[in-house]
């Protein structure tokens, strides 16, 4: 395949959907299609027969469009009409009213110019609720593997680290390391060999922004693995990708085959020198292998145990060559960035955070689901504006962003910019994307016990401090949830923490502490009230998983 | 290899670069504590009692899988150590049932004296008591996982040195168990060549010879220095090498 050749794939592509009148867009990722969006698929396609619309009106199958509470969700383009919590009734009345007479179904339509959607701003969901996640040729119809197609036939290696250092980007794991120096670092380590790995392990509870990107739109991620293969002098990637995601799997396998089919994965990409191939490599789901070292182990077919650091997988990683680790989010925004240049990227966010970030919004808001925003946006707009607040009769109390590596942001601090610094500032971190709200029927000291059960059980065992710090801690926890502690307790608690944070090998017991030691900041009333009145002791809440809704 | 200077504990210092910060102190009478570590096999920095602070660093550093650099300023035993080190050894004492006064290595245990030598003096945290089996199905040894702190220097020297790799870690967190030919009794396993390596390298009564009493056992670890010689020094620290 030649470039030229791309561009017809796509003209092809946007003649054959110009001849559908309509197309209907419903929702096929986990969550909707958990609500029997595949029953509404049926159901539109039988109302469409009936309507005698069947080549006049395509129905698809899309990636996530953010409202997943609110499911199954429906959207007609060219109008952009959304529907929500579809059922077979309305999916026939979409089609009988909608489609053939023209007025839209007041009782489903969601009202798009809600927060909820204006805020937002999509870069790496842009394309969800807009393709077919399944066809190649819609995605190219968009200007997918046009960034690739200009990386390979005009940019150098270095001008493509170039750009991506100075559109700003940082790392969308969690961490915020800079991504373009990543790929600097990796690019100078001298060797034959090298690898770039996607980090597709989202383990933290309540988040899915990652398995959204992947079931919605994987060509994404594998333009931009193959632009980062070429940029670093790669030839070999890898998708580390739980097993608990069956339909990004089964996305992910389906896209490496039609690119591979068409040309643009494989030996010598649009006709250039460079050859790049993507291999999936399935996670049995442990938390701990979202960790770096520990993710390479597990591909290598070892037990993902993380290891000390220096050396980074920069210099020495899968089979003790120079590996390229960047996060699903990471490499979504790669495409983009290469196809609208670094200052349009650079003057999306903050200057110190550019971009968009996508947060899987959970826990007591009325509008869960997912959302991209800007970067610095404030975590007040995200709640009450976006999220539409806490449930009817109660008061908003905290939000936890950064799973069970993260922490509580109090009220008071809910104008905080949502940036990796700001969060830091205020003791949390801006993590993957999880974001929880909690309301004041919420007890913190079962947020933080809830965490530290999770961190407990997902710890690996390696290292002394996390295997048997996290067990106390959480004994600790539960002992004053049960309102049998005393201060010394308390004091324990806290020393413990301390230590655990300073002491554990990786990632996981570094920060297993945060969510304890966040409470113990701004809700340190709620621990000792349970410490205080043992003789009027109530159980605290009802210990319940605090990402439900 | 290039010779660098640094400070340990107010000391100044060279150093070649390919050693590790741990090998360094001890070349120079600098104690620092460790369990996972054991010359001759590789380093996975696990134990983290022999954690130090580099100044400028934010992060505190293994000795073991730290290497020496040009300029380094290091402190071994600062009082926030010194306290760390007591609060591992005592999650150590609370994480399995180590009965001292029945053991047959009583007296010649490392984890004894870790607990002597960092002043461990009570166990702040509570006694988990996990509920744990011995395997005597060997004809020679004995694997009681009471007495297991899972420092893995058993999985180490069986891969690295015997090279018959029988042990292997099974489980996650606490639950965490050393375990022979994917979970079989030693005795059965196929794998096992008997050398007794393993039960001359563990650091307390988890591996231990049939036959002898309480405190009558002696470890000898210094036979590993013996047999490794042959190895380029550098691979001893080599993170890579570690096949748990």
């Amino acid at each position: 395949m030649t470039v030229e050749d791309l561009q017809e794939l796509a003209e092809q592509e946007q003649a054959r959907q110009a001849k559908f009148s309509h197309r209907l867009m419903y929702c096929s990722a986990a969550g909707c299609v958990s609500c029997g969006s595949l029953n509404i698929r049926d159901m539109l396609k039988k109302a469409l027969q009936e309507k005698n619309l069947a080549d006049k009106v395509e129905v698809i199958g899309t990636g996530c469009m953010g409202l997943c509470g609110e499911g199954p969700l429906v959207k007609v383009l060219p109008e952009g009409t959304l529907y929500q919590r579809v059922d077979e009734a309305a999916a026939k009345r979409i089609v009988d009213e909608h489609l053939v007479q023209g007025p839209i179904v007041q009782d489903n339509v969601v009202d798009i110019t809600h927060p909820f959607f204006a805020a937002q701003f999509k870069i790496v969901l842009e394309n969800c609720g807009r393709i077919d996640a399944e066809r190649i040729e819609e995605y190219i119809a968009v200007n997918g593997y046009e960034a690739l197609a200009r990386v390979v036939t005009e940019m150098q290696p270095g001008e493509v680290i170039e750009e991506v250092r100075k559109s700003g980007i940082r790392g969308r794991g969690g961490a915020g390391y800079p991504t373009g120096l990543k790929w600097g670092i990796v690019r100078k380590v001298p060797s034959d060999t090298k690898y770039v790995v996607c980090n597709a392990d989202e383990g933290d509870p309540g988040a899915f922004m990652d398995r959204s990107v992947l079931e919605g739109d994987p060509h994404r991620i594998l333009e931009g693995m193959a632009i980062a293969g070429y940029a670093i002098g790669a030839q070999q990637g890898y998708i580390y990708v739980r097993a608990e995601y069956p339909l990004a799997i089964e996305r992910l396998r389906l896209a490496i085959k039609q690119a591979e089919r068409v040309g643009l994965l494989g030996n010598r990409i649009l006709e250039s020198q460079f050859n790049f191939r993507i291999d999936l490599r399935i996670g049995a789901g442990a938390f701990v292998c979202g960790e770096e070292t520990a993710l390479i182990r597990s591909i290598e077919g070892r037990r993902g145990r993380p290891r000390p650091r220096p050396p980074y997988p920069s210099e020495r990683g899968l089979w003790g060559m120079p590996t390229l680790l960047n996060n699903v989010e990471t490499f979504a925004n790669i495409a983009p960035i290469i196809r609208n240049g670094s200052s349009w990227f650079n003057a999306i966010g903050i200057p110190k955070s550019t971009g968009t970030k996508v947060f899987a919004l959970a826990g007591k808001i009325r509008n869960t689901g997912l959302i991209e925003v800007p970067m610095g946006i404030p975590l007040r707009k995200i709640v009450f504006d976006m999220g539409g607040g806490t449930p009817e009769g109660t008061e908003f109390k905290a939000a936890q962003t950064g799973g069970p590596s993260g922490g509580c942001i109090p009220a008071e601090h809910l104008d905080v910019p949502v940036d990796y610094e700001s969060l830091n500032a205020v003791g949390s971190i801006m993590g993957s994307g999880g974001m929880i709200v909690m309301d004041s029927t919420s007890q913190m000291v079962d947020v933080a016990k809830y965490f530290m059960d999770f961190c407990k059980d997902e710890s690996c065992g390696k290292c002394i401090p996390c295997r048997v710090g996290t067990v106390h801690i959480h004994g600790l926890l539960e002992k004053i949830a049960a309102g049998k502690a005393t201060t010394d307790d308390l004091g324990l608690l806290e020393e413990l923490c301390v230590m655990v944070k300073e002491t554990s090998l990786c990632g996981l017991g570094q920060s297993a502490p945060n969510p304890v030691l966040s409470t113990l900041r701004f809700f340190r009333h709620e621990y000792e009230e349970l410490l205080k009145q043992p003789e009027t002791f109530v159980p605290s809440g009802n210990g319940n998983d605090p990402t439900t809704h | 290899m290039a010779i660098v200077t640094l400070t340990i504990d107010g000391e100044q210092l060279s150093a070649k670069d390919d050693e590790s910060l741990l090998q360094v102190a001890r070349q120079h009478k600098i104690d620092i504590p460790t369990l996972c570590h054991l010359d001759g096999i590789s380093d996975v920095g696990a134990c983290r009692l022999c954690l130090v602070e580099v100044e400028g660093w934010t992060k505190l550093a293994p000795a073991c899988t730290t290497r020496p650099l040009e300029g380094m300023v290091v402190h071994t035993s600062t009082d926030r150590l010194k306290k760390y080190r007591r609060m591992i050894v005592g999650l150590l004492a609370s994480e399995g049932n180590h009965q001292c006064a029945v053991c047959t290595v009583n007296n010649h245990c490392e984890l004894q004296n870790l607990a002597y030598d960092v002043g461990l003096l009570y166990v702040r945290v509570p006694y988990l008591y996990p509920d744990k089996h011995i395997d005597a199905s060997h004809e020679s040894f004995i694997l009681d996982h009471n007495r297991c702190v899972l420092c893995t220097r058993c999985v180490r020297v069986c891969h690295e040195v015997e090279g018959a790799h029988v042990w292997d870690i099974a489980g996650r967190g606490i639950d965490c168990e050393i375990i022979s030919d994917l979970n079989q009794p030693w005795g059965s396993s196929e794998s096992c060549t008997s050398c007794g390596k393993c039960v001359l390298v563990c650091p307390t009564g988890a591996l231990v010879k049939k036959g002898e009493s309480v405190a009558e056992m002696e470890k000898h670890t210094e036979f590993l220095k013996y047999i490794v010689t042959a190895r380029r020094k550098g691979e001893w620290i080599s993170v890579d090498t570690d096949e748990e």
